[in-house]
């Protein structure tokens, strides 16, 4: 049995134990010691990911991946992206976005966009310390703010950049491929159609 | 606690002073936004109604109009400290609606990161149940602090710490990282280790014992009728487990114990999730073992314009907090006719009233805190 109390003189040395430890392990092994936090920073694990962002190769202008299909405007569960497409001076529509606003006071991280986008283009950035004080002004992310270049992305998630990458190349390559095969047919097509025109090209009589 | 003077009255009923006293929805000790109508004879419980409603976020209805993906991430935000789980039952609800097939490797990360959740939780819960008490401090700091290495290793494999939005019907978004079971089986290693700390800490605890033991008594029959389940129908002696009712998932390969309470009062409901997280740490060390190499993602299965046959389903898993389902019907459309979820924490709740009645005020709390709730999912 018991002696009555022992029950917290037990319980009081755990505290005992973790209190003192605390200033011994130096290590951290075992303890998480408080980040002091603006001083200190965290270091984000390689998969982490706050708001979307928008990946362009080389120039912002020319080399934006995004081609305003808006399926991710339409997969969205919390409907924050609004996308309107470009026209040329002709007013004929062309595949790039004029417009890209993701309001990220709605927007929840959830990465559907970037699992749904089928031309690699928009992605889930790290960055956090958004704060502001006027939701509409600051909070409603355009184009501009939401272009990064891909050496960008490369640096948060180089794993996943790297598969990205590796994905573009491969439909880079196929697609080569396939315009050369094209090309050689039609060269082939061509030049058949030329040996047979000379083939079926009357004699000239004597 | 709140006094609200319009809502109070001091009734003379039966020559003694009866006290309306409206507990929450802002007390630290409702978990959340729940509030509590209670009407008290001297320090004795008369009458209590629970009032809840106050996070209603229209998650069902929200759903209707998204597409059938567009839901996952919404779970996470049901019961936001086990948010795989929700994901889980849901995915296992849309997979049962249209005959989805999981690869194996899937469905071992799933239970993986399943009994994680579980164990989080229920250090959460250990945590949570002390602050009840009135004992801020140590017992909820060391459990905070467990809980964060689990959610490390969460963050490290979905990119999130909570809002995972990590499942996907017929497997799970990606493959674990390199080195994650590693660190994920080193982790659980030390597991037990914490939890003899913790029952040091607690379970002798003579103030302990006495907040907890005989409170909130109910018994096996009464939690069947009220439709409770998870730990605290199995306190309450019933063995119910879901993960032996249904053996969904690889869930028949893993040897495991479920266990029961014998008295059903607080004191078992707080005893029993120690007890489930030494079994959870079990089924994860099976598992660690056991999984297979292979794809994690049914590659037939079209995650965007997900169009699911007409029919119906309810899919149901043993979420942390209990029986967790989803009950949905589809007309074959890119969206769900309709979609309603079952929370465990909303059916445990209805029978706080009978639990409640002849204790002290003081021990409402603590009785609310055995069952532990989620207000996330309760108001939904």
């Amino acid at each position: 049995m018991n002696l009555p109390g022992s029950g917290i003189l037990k319980g009081m040395a755990v505290t005992a134990v973790n209190f003192i430890g605390s200033f011994l392990d130096r290590a951290h092994a075992k303890r998480l010691i408080t980040e002091q936090y603006p001083e200190e920073r965290p270091t984000l694990v390689e998969t982490s990911r706050s708001f979307p962002f928008l990946v362009f190769d080389g120039d912002p202008e020319k080399g934006i991946r995004c081609t305003a299909c808006k399926i991710c405007e339409k997969e969205c569960p919390p409907q924050c992206i609004f996308i309107v497409k470009d026209k040329d001076a002709n007013g004929k529509p062309i595949l790039r976005p004029q417009i890209f606003d993701i309001d990220i006071s709605v927007c929840m991280g959830c990465q559907i966009c970037v699992e749904v986008c089928p031309f690699e283009s928009i992605r889930m950035d790290n960055i956090y310390e958004v704060s502001a004080y006027d939701r509409f002004e600051t909070l409603v992310l355009h184009k501009e703010q939401l272009l990064k270049s891909n050496v960008y992305y490369r640096q948060i998630h180089p794993t996943e950049a790297a598969q990205t990458d590796a994905r573009i190349e491969a439909a880079r390559v196929k697609k080569a491929a396939a315009a050369k095969a094209a090309a050689e047919k039609a060269a082939a097509a061509k030049a058949a159609a030329a040996a047979k025109a000379a083939e079926t090209q009357p004699e000239p009589t004597a | 606690m709140s006094f609200h003077p319009h809502n109070s009255s001091l009734n003379e009923v039966n020559g003694a002073g009866a006290l309306d006293v409206s507990l929450g929805p802002q007390h630290p000790s409702t978990h959340g936004v729940f509030r509590m109508n209670v009407r008290m004879e001297g320090e004795t419980i008369t009458k209590l109604q629970p009032v809840f409603g106050y996070l209603h976020r229209n998650h069902e209805k929200i759903a209707e109009a998204n597409s059938w993906l567009g839901s996952m991430p919404y779970t996470d935000r049901l019961d936001y400290i086990c948010p795989i789980t929700n994901n889980w039952a849901y995915a296992r609800a849309v997979e049962q609606l249209a005959g989805i097939e999981v690869p194996e490797r899937a469905e071992y990360i799933r239970v993986i990161v399943g009994e994680l959740t579980r164990l989080q939780n229920h250090t959460a819960f250990l945590g949570f149940i002390l602050g009840d008490m009135g004992a801020w401090g140590s017992a909820l700091m060391y459990a905070f602090r467990e809980r964060e290495k689990i959610l490390d290793l969460f963050e490290w494999l979905t990119g999130a710490r909570m809002m995972v939005n990590y499942m996907r019907f017929g497997g799970v978004r990606c493959d674990l990282p390199v080195g994650w079971l590693e660190k994920a089986r080193a982790y659980v290693e030390t597991y037990p280790a914490f939890l003899d700390e913790m029952e040091q800490l607690l379970t002798g605890n003579e103030i302990l014992l006495a907040r907890l033991q005989g409170v909130g008594v109910l018994s096996g029959e009464r939690a069947i009728n009220g439709g409770l389940s998870g730990p605290v129908l199995r306190a309450s002696g019933v063995d119910y487990d879901i993960r032996k009712v249904d053996a969904y998932g690889v869930y028949p390969r893993l040897s495991f114990r479920i266990p029961r309470g014998t008295v059903g009062d607080c004191y078992d409901r707080f005893m029993i999730r120690l007890l489930e997280a030494r079994e959870s740490i079990q089924i994860l060390q099976q598992a660690f073992a056991q999984i297979p190499a292979g794809p994690t993602l049914n590659p037939a299965v079209k995650q965007r314009g997900f169009k699911p046959p007409v029919g119906e389903a309810y899919g149901r898993i043993e979420g942390p907090k209990g029986e967790l389902g989803f009950h949905l019907i589809s007309q074959g459309g890119d969206k769900p006719y309709r979609y309603h979820v079952r929370p465990p924490s909303l059916i445990n709740l209805t029978l706080l009233e009978e639990m409640c009645l002849g204790t002290k005020i003081a021990d409402v709390m603590v009785i609310l805190g055995s069952i532990d709730i989620v207000l996330g999912e309760v108001d939904r």
